[in-house]
């Protein structure tokens, strides 16, 4: 598909995740973490992403930002946000707060899926994971099922307006690859600084469009894949113990059977 | 979750070492703008200051207790009188309530006149006091105090709350009501007119590093203009000191305490749902004025809480004196250790409070504007209670605000003082007006026990006189040799606990790359004064580890202030306490600081 200089449409996925400061607590029946009362706000990758959307279109390559999420009415908040730093319009996926904690990254794979279906958009851009379940998912997913290519953990982005040249970050180093569109991107950390939510656009945000949808008139299949059996806490960082010399390390590492006698 | 927050936290390192730092020549600098003048600062020559302005009807500093019931009240009142009003909140907080900090147990009266049908409507106060003691703790023992009708600390009738929760449900509330509410701004400047009255705020600037110079993503405040700005800021608000200054609003020097306090979650066998405690004694001094609370609550989840803490009064004269490890200390007295052991501590937090009461109570109303809540140094310290008073300081500000918002462009509230003083908040205040400062002879506690029986129990507060607090609390200092050290035993992880491991649990931070919002007025008071007089005070009164006393990198044999500001959790007691005044706390950038959970 080419795209003609400058009429990109971008799709970015926020997701409302709690808060990275905050120092999260194991429910007593160990089925997932409190999150009642607990402070939220748009899951830090997702900020990213929307900061190199938002600078496309001030670049004049896209022209239209529209901002996702999927979960609980408070999402609300997470778009409100979004369209405060420079996103056109919010898309909201309510679903209910029982389906909230079941929420799988297939799931909103699916329904991203749908949204573009009914709606053109040329660079669906993520975060390249929640800092709630780490998943790394949903990108991958949904490239798979739109068979389109997918550039993951996205430390740089250039586009000539028929495709995309993306630099990414892989454990080995760079990787810079050439995406024809449409594409899925997703946002690694050192990719850009994302700007602040002034008051006078969240004031302005208000005014922004914010369309409501629910799954099931999406027809999206909310049916949970996996069950989760426990969740704990990690276990407690025992204390460790000096040694004078390096022989000494060398018996105690022996009798931990750390190295073969 | 860790290997991204260390990333997270590792690349913001790595951008600001990039930086210059705040360390010029083995000296612990100051950055901010308040104390280094952006105008004449070549590196903002060509930066656009212009802000973006908006008019309200009345713009509110605070989305506290104080700040929300003066907000729905002033709606409350538009609304039957069919009027439009425009009521704007600033709070600095990333949400309402995660800077909220109290015991506490309420009296609802005046929530009662703001929503009479407040349980209905779904309000978090539900815990009844069922069962009240107060002791005497001595280091092993405890002395029972009776409690007859009268005492300042009887709290038959009143509720237990987690107040972040109550001020969150308040915000809610005010919201449907229309009021506008901005988490994640911080009042940060107060603006005036012409005439010299007050304007209304500005919004805290976004973008600026480290070594004070504009970043890329640098972007001015907001101006919220009104006819009247309300400053509910809580104890020691800083806007609030500067409006107090300007207008010379203070005829006596405020006091003040420092609250500690720690939410448990403890063995269901030992909870006792609406029983509350207070002691005073072990390990303070018997000069020393402070001590506990304990409440038992019934968390919404039907949790056992318990919520602990351990007020100070700041004017204490002992450079060693550290609250934090008094706290600490307390929970192994046996009476507190059996009731917390086999628990698990869930929150942590520290506040300033104000001690003064009537003796300290400023003018409240200038041009305008006015004083409501905490900011005005409404809280009864006898009774150990602040938000009854601070809510119906809102809702009378409100009243005596509202009438004159139509004909009015700039309004002074002159009757706002005048109406508080036929209300309760003023006459409780009157009188309890002695028993504070009853403590401060040589007889210290035995004193004011012996003086609040005889004048406040029985004789209701009419004796004609009023004792004075005497001294500013930071002018209370002795120097360092003059002072005994005090040893305080280590933390053993279970009951009692490190200073950073406590701070974690707040969830405090601060964007790193930004000046420190703790600013000092002379960079070189903190080794010349603080250190060298007093052994570094600041690192000890901080509840937040936020002050350290350093090697310096010109030369290790002296040393250096270092201030780690992304720590601080917005108590104010360095603003309150430092000896020569010379820290000044500033509003950092909004949305930043503690994130309490109903604390």
């Amino acid at each position: 598909l080419a795209v003609i200089q400058g009429r990109m449409r971008v799709l970015v996925g926020v997701k409302r995740v709690v808060d990275y400061a905050v120092k999260v607590r194991v429910k007593p029946d160990k089925t997932g973490v409190i999150t009642e009362g607990v402070q939220h706000s748009i899951n830090p990758f997702d900020e990213i992403a929307l900061e190199e959307a938002v600078k496309l279109k001030e670049k004049k390559q896209a022209t239209e930002v529209v901002a996702f999420s999927m979960g609980g009415a408070k999402c609300q908040e997470v778009l409100r946000t979004a369209l405060a730093k420079g996103a056109d319009k919010a898309i909201h996926v309510e679903i209910s707060d029982e389906d909230v904690s079941k929420l799988e990254p297939l799931h909103v794979a699916r329904t991203l899926r749908k949204i573009i279906e009914n709606d053109k958009f040329d660079i669906v851009f993520l975060g390249k994971q929640a800092i709630d379940d780490d998943a790394s998912q949903t990108g991958s997913l949904l490239a798979g099922m739109l068979n389109w290519p997918q550039a993951l953990y996205a430390s740089k982005v250039e586009t000539d307006g028929q495709s995309l040249k993306v630099t990414r970050e892989i454990d080995g180093g760079l990787d810079t690859i050439k995406v024809s569109l449409p594409a899925v991107l997703s946002a690694d950390l050192r990719l850009n600084e994302p700007r602040y939510a002034t008051l006078p656009n969240i004031m302005k945000a208000k005014k922004k469009p914010l369309e409501k949808k629910s799954a099931k008139d999406l027809g999206v299949d909310l049916a949970p894949q996996t069950t989760v059996l426990e969740v704990s806490e990690p276990p407690v960082r025992q204390a460790g113990g000096f040694v004078d010399d390096v022989s000494t390390l060398i018996t105690r590492l022996k009798e931990k059977g750390f190295v073969k006698a | 979750i860790n290997c991204c927050q260390m990333r997270l936290s590792v690349a913001r390192l790595f951008r600001a070492s990039r930086q210059l730092n705040n360390v010029v020549n083995g000296k612990w600098t100051t950055t901010h703008y308040t104390i280094k003048d952006r105008s004449k600062d070549p590196r903002w020559a060509d930066v656009d200051m212009t802000r973006v302005t908006d008019e309200y009807d009345v713009v509110i500093v605070g989305g506290g207790p104080g700040g929300l019931s003066a907000a729905i009240r002033l709606r409350q009142l538009a609304e039957k009188a069919g009027k439009e009003c425009r009521v704007c909140v600033v709070e600095k907080a990333a949400e309402l309530g995660a800077h909220t900090l109290s015991g506490a147990v309420i009296e609802t009266r005046a929530l009662d006149e703001l929503f009479p049908n407040w349980s209905e409507l779904g309000a978090p106060v539900y815990q009844k006091v069922t069962a009240e003691s107060i002791g005497i703790l001595t280091e092993k023992g405890r002395i029972p105090v009776p409690i007859v009708p009268g005492v300042p600390l009887a709290n038959h009738g009143n509720y237990i709350v987690r107040l972040g929760h109550l001020v969150k449900w308040l915000g809610e509330q005010a919201e449907a009501a229309g009021v506008e509410i901005y988490p994640g701004y911080a009042g940060a400047e107060v603006l005036y007119n012409e005439d010299g009255s007050v304007r209304g705020v500005a919004t805290n600037d976004v973008g600026i590093a480290k070594d004070g110079s504009p970043k890329d993503s640098f972007e001015r405040g907001m101006e919220l203009h009104a006819k009247c700005t309300i400053f509910a800021e809580g104890c020691r608000g800083h806007l609030s000191k500067q409006v107090m200054n300007k207008f010379e609003l203070k005829h006596h020097e405020m006091s003040y305490g420092i609250g500690i306090k720690e939410l448990w979650q403890i063995d269901p066998a030992k909870h006792r749902p609406g029983y509350i405690e207070h002691t005073m004694g072990w390990p303070l001094t018997n000069t020393q004025y402070g001590g506990s609370f304990l409440y038992h609550i019934e968390g919404d989840d039907g949790a056992p809480l318990v919520s602990v803490g351990f007020v100070i009064a700041l004017d204490y004269d002992n450079p060693h004196m550290n609250p934090y490890q008094e706290f600490q200390k307390y929970k192994t007295h046996p009476s507190i250790r059996k009731q917390l052991e086999g628990g698990k501590r869930l929150g942590y937090g520290a506040r300033a409070l104000n001690e003064g009461g009537f003796q300290t109570v400023p003018k409240l109303a200038f041009p305008g504007g006015c004083l409501i809540g905490c900011a005005a140094g409404l809280l009864n310290v006898a009774k150990l209670k602040g938000t009854h008073n601070a809510m119906k300081s809102g809702m009378v500000a409100a009243e005596t605000i509202f009438p004159d918002l139509e004909s009015n462009t700039t309004v002074t509230p002159t009757g706002y003082q005048p109406a508080l003083n036929q209300t309760y908040v003023i006459k409780e205040l009157k009188a309890c007006r002695n028993i504070r400062p009853s403590f401060n002879s040589s007889l210290g506690m035995y004193g004011a026990l012996a003086y609040s029986g005889l004048f406040y129990v029985i004789g209701r507060g009419m004796e004609p006189w009023t004792l004075q607090h005497g001294k500013p609390d930071n002018e209370k200092l002795k120097k360092k040799e003059a002072a005994k050290p005090i040893d305080y035993p280590k933390p053993d992880g279970k009951l009692t606990f490190d200073l950073l491991t406590s701070v974690s649990l707040t969830g405090t931070n601060h964007e790193e790359n930004q000046p420190a919002h703790l600013t000092l007025l002379n960079d070189s008071v903190p080794v010349d004064v603080n250190l060298a007089q007093f052994g570094g005070p600041e690192a000890k009164f901080c509840p937040a580890g936020v002050y350290e006393f350093v090697p310096s990198e010109a030369d290790p044999n002296q040393s250096r202030l270092q201030i780690n500001a992304q720590n601080c959790i917005h108590c104010k007691t360095c603003d309150i306490k430092d000896p020569t005044q010379n820290i000044n706390w500033v509003s950092p950038q909004g949305g930043e600081g503690p994130k309490y959970n109903g604390m």
